[in-house]
């Protein structure tokens, strides 16, 4: 930290820096993007399958030719002048990575022969405006031969299959099969099929690319959570040197996972501007969006727990079906993830899982925020609420006996995951208090006692998650003090709201004394910043934060010695002011020289640091999150009125940008618990494909959050930090739907599947009633 | 057809096609971004903009029924020399935006629902943004900010 006694930024409320542009001027989003390259360019409209399953016959695209506008009509009949498909693994791909299976499970650019989903792109028609391009798309006239249509965990057994190829539809498959007798020392056994259902992520800016074609080289403007990686899949795909390829990635309207690296629409888009030599442009409408960006979740589940009649589980199992969707994007990863994440944030010692990732006739499945580990903590906290209503204890008890204890850290749990630091018992405790539990739990008592038809459910959840998974692959920085004493850093992680451009000047800030207001931030361009991972998995500050908070030590000592140069005095009594930004001899104010004098010593090079930061291990943020709920009996109305919870995440770096990465997981999770959920009809057709029938939440359907500050540091890096990007959705999920659970079960009422809408909930109460 | 709209005190005329709408004419004609499409169902509330001091989704109209007519986007709120306006300081101040897409139309939105009401519950507050769409924020500090913003003391009827 700072030589002297100055008080670090580090820590503060300090407000961002992005702001005052996107409040006025508004973001410079792709579809914003003015540029001469982009002058004249053309707008790219999808034709997308509207059947779930068929062969394709012919494509008549004469009638969209000749329409008004249009410059090009392209099918997968016109991607001549490409690279084979990823070659033929056997179907095994490459499982517990994120990576497509290529080979016969391959997801083509455009349909060839066969349409797998309702929103498969089948053409791309070239148009002069939008208004035209809707228009000659209708025009496009594709022969679909209907095909039986494969839905849900029974994938896996049915007859019709997507890939005939691969003789099966189940993708991969792994875990232990069911070992009985672990659970024969319990005296309990309680077991439940549990519906982790399937999302849309629904960022605001749906998917947006713009692509120019000129002297050999491909420039793509791209709303991308990686632009590094994303001009690594470009380069694949279209069989170009990386090196021809620069990726832009301007403000991004979110991406909760779904953007992580780039779809095969982007793509297609890359290669029509090559192909056809115009610059093209395609933001996408939310309808698109909704089936044709990436779902998240979308697990089938079932829980076996077993333990004593004095509340120690002994004993846990988890059974998956995932739905991966037409092509198996990511493997076995995210179920592999929810498997390692099983045990929770618990001791339990004998845990085991298993998995099949199965292929359907619906929008592929990919990242959606906590991609593995909402599902992980779902089915736990599930499971440990159900053990204790069978053996009659209070749900806060049966964690607290089962939690691991401060002092086992770091932690193996028996598969294999390594709890960093953690001290579980007192989120819970913070919480519980934060809360009012025991005066929740009278209420609960006196509205029971009198029958009122408005129930009060409180619902726990206690959570570890995993952060910077691949915290091997690391981040880049490179910082630069200019002559006249401001600086850049160039990071290779990427923002999309979270406050990156704020985040890495503070760290500048305190470690250089630069203040913050001269410190450019620059993400997201491939020629400036060519090698770099960028964001997701809560990897951004313990990664490209503390590759910059290196690099500004690294700019530091460097400097040391070209101030002694300057000042001729010995390197070892040079002192930086870290509040002033300036460099002395130490007690020797006179002596003072700015970082502008300094850096015009360096000579032509400057002050420069580079940094490739990578971490030896994962870090394991925890906490608890308590939800209070009232249920209309009458009608299954649910309403979520207090939401309180402690979500540590190591030490903090600035609490206003935390606290905002916690609201913004918490109303996802509620939205998950109450009221999200895309549906397909039995011919797979999407039912909730507009957003006034998919139920994004709204501000009129929740409370505001009561968070409570937890901070236990890690010692895995410097700034102590883990991820906090998550644990929302991670956490109020589970707690929300507990909620509303533990609301009727005096009534009887055991299990509710998300989401927990009026109707499901009003089915579970007379259904209780009607077995008593 | 031909059409002049007042879009931030400027007057913009074009000669354009009768289907236009309005958010596309203040995008691709006016050159105004701030003001983005979310949604093609009129449920995301990104593109809200006032029309004669009234919010409205400039999706749902079509440009030629803001001929003649007064358009405030984000662009025209802040002050002649940059100074931003009360709800927009709020915003920054409380945090009350992340990635910034649904901001423009947020803050549209807020300084309507403020104008209509000067001292808003958290509840009305809330009732009140129920057309505009966020996805970072999880609302909390958008009720913040529209609370702060507003002629009641902030915190009054808010939690945590």
């Amino acid at each position: 930290m700072a030589e002297g006694v100055n008080v670090s930024i580090l820590g503060t409320r300090v407000v961002r820096t992005e702001d005052p542009a996107l409040l006025t001027v508004g973001g410079t989003y792709v579809d914003d993007v003015r540029v001469p390259e982009l002058t004249g360019a053309v707008r790219a409209t999808f034709v997308r399958s509207h059947v779930a399953h068929a062969s394709i016959g012919a494509i008549d695209v004469s009638a969209a030719r000749a329409a008004p506008g249009t410059v090009a009509v392209l099918t997968a009949r016109d991607m001549d002048d490409l690279p084979p498909p990823p070659p033929d693994d056997g179907g095994a791909g490459s499982e517990g990575a994120p990576v497509p299976m290529g080979g016969p499970w391959t997801e083509p650019l455009l349909a060839a022969d066969r349409v797998r989903y309702v929103g498969e792109p089948v053409a791309v028609v070239l148009t002069e405006d939008s208004y035209q391009g809707a228009d000659a798309a209708e025009q496009v006239i594709v022969d679909y031969h209907p095909l039986p249509v494969v839905l849900g965990p029974g994938a896996a057994d049915a007859e019709t299959l997507l890939f005939p190829r691969t003789g099966s539809n189940v993708a991969v498959t792994a875990g232990t099969p069911t070992d009985e007798p672990a659970f024969g020392q319990c005296d309990v056994v309680v077991r439940q099929a549990v519906e982790n259902q399937r999302l849309a992520p629904v960022p605001m800016e749906g998917r947006a690319v713009a692509a120019v074609w000129a002297a050999g080289r491909l420039t793509v403007w791209l709303s991308t959570q990686n632009a590094q990686i994303s001009r690594f899949i470009l380069a694949g795909a279209l069989g170009l040197d990386p090196a021809a390829i620069r990726v832009i990635t301007p403000d991004v309207g979110g991406g909760f996972g779904a953007k992580v690296g780039l779809d095969r629409d982007a793509i297609v888009v890359a290669w029509a501007a090559r192909r056809t030599g115009r610059a093209v442009r395609w933001a996408e409408t939310r309808s698109e969006n909704l089936v044709g960006m990436t779902h998240g979740r979308a697990q089938r589940q079932h829980v076996t727990i077993g333990g004593t009649r004095d509340g120690r589980v002994l004993a846990y199992r988890l059974d998956i079906v995932a739905d991966t969707g037409a092509y198996p994007r990511m493997s076995g990863f995210l179920p592999g993830l929810t498997s390692l994440m099983a045990a929770g944030p618990y001791a339990i010692p004998h845990v085991e899982t298993a998995f099949r990732v199965v292929v359907t006739n619906t929008t592929p499945i990919s990242a959606y925020r906590g991609a593995g580990r909402p599902e992980a903590t779902a089915a736990i906290e599930r499971a440990m609420d159900l053990f204790a209503t069978e053996i009659g204890l209070d749900p806060a008890e049966v964690r607290r006996r089962n939690l691991v204890p401060p002092d086992a850290f770091p932690h193996t749990t028996p598969g294999g995951a390594v709890y960093d630091s953690g001290d579980y018992a007192v989120a819970l405790d913070k919480v519980l208090a934060a809360a009012g539990y025991a005066g929740l739990r009278e209420e609960q008592a006196r509205r029971r006692g009198s029958g009122d038809p408005v129930q009060l459910g409180i619902g726990l959840a206690s959570y570890v998650e995993i952060t910077a998974a691949d915290a091997a692959a690391g981040e880049t920085a490179r910082l630069v003090v200019h002559a006249d004493g401001t600086a850049t850093a160039y990071t290779g992680s990427s923002a999309h709201g979270q406050g990156h451009h704020t985040a890495w000047a503070m760290l500048v800030q305190a470690e250089l004394g630069i203040p913050m207001d001269q410190v450019t931030v620059v993400h997201g361009d491939t020629d400036v910043i060519p090698e770099g991972v960028g964001t997701y998995a809560s990897r951004s500050l313990q990664l490209g934060g503390v590759a910059v908070h290196q690099a500004a030590r690294s700019v530091r000592e460097q400097a040391r010695q070209v101030a002694a140069d300057l000042i001729e005095a010995s390197e070892a009594d040079m002192e930086l002011d870290t509040e002033t930004g300036s460099w002395q001899v130490r007690g020797d104010p006179a002596t003072s020289r700015s970082w502008a004098d300094v850096a015009g010593h360096a000579g032509p090079a400057g002050l420069v640091a580079a940094v490739q930061y990578a971490e030896g291990q994962p870090t394991f943020p925890f906490g608890t999150h308590l939800a209070v709920v009232e249920v209309d009996t009458e009608t299954g109305k649910v309403r979520h009125l207090r939401q309180v919870t402690a979500d540590d995440a190591g030490t903090v770096l600035n609490p206003l940008l935390a606290e905002g990465q916690r609201h913004g997981g918490i109303a996802q999770g509620v939205a998950q618990a109450l009221v999200e959920e895309f549906v397909y009809d039995a011919d797979g057709n999407p039912l909730t494909s507009t957003l006034t029938d998919y139920a994004a939440i709204t501000a009129a359907e929740l409370p505001s959050f009561e968070l409570v500050s937890s901070e236990t540091p890690t010692e895995v890096n410097p700034l102590g930090a883990k991820g906090i990007g998550e644990a929302g959705t991670i956490g109020a999920t589970p707690a929300v739907q507990n909620a509303v659970i533990d609301a009727l079960s005096h009534l009887g009422v055991r299990h509710i599947d998300m989401p927990a809408t009026p109707a499901r909930v009003w089915a579970a109460i007379s259904g209780a009633r009607e077995s008593r | 057809m031909k059409l002049t709209v007042t879009v931030n005190g400027n007057p913009v005329s074009a000669e354009v096609e009768d289907r236009l709408l309005l958010v596309h004419f203040l995008r691709e004609v006016a050159g105004l971004t701030a003001t983005n499409v979310g949604c093609d169902t009129s449920s995301c509330g990104a593109c809200t903009v006032l029309l004669d001091g009234q919010s409205v989704k400039s999706c749902t109209l079509l440009a030629a029924q803001a001929s003649g007519r007064e358009v405030l986007t984000a662009e025209g709120l802040a002050g002649p020399h940059g100074e931003l306006h009360p709800v927009q300081q709020a915003f920054r101040a409380e945090h009350g935006l992340q990635c910034g897409f649904c901001t423009p139309g947020m803050v549209m939105a807020a300084v309507s629902l403020l104008a209509e009401n000067p001292s808003p519950t958290e509840e009305e507050v809330r009732a009140g943004l129920e057309g505009n769409l966020c996805r970072c924020t999880g609302y909390h500090n958008i009720v913040r900010a529209i609370l702060a913003a507003s002629s009641q003391p902030a915190g009054k009827e808010q939690a945590g």
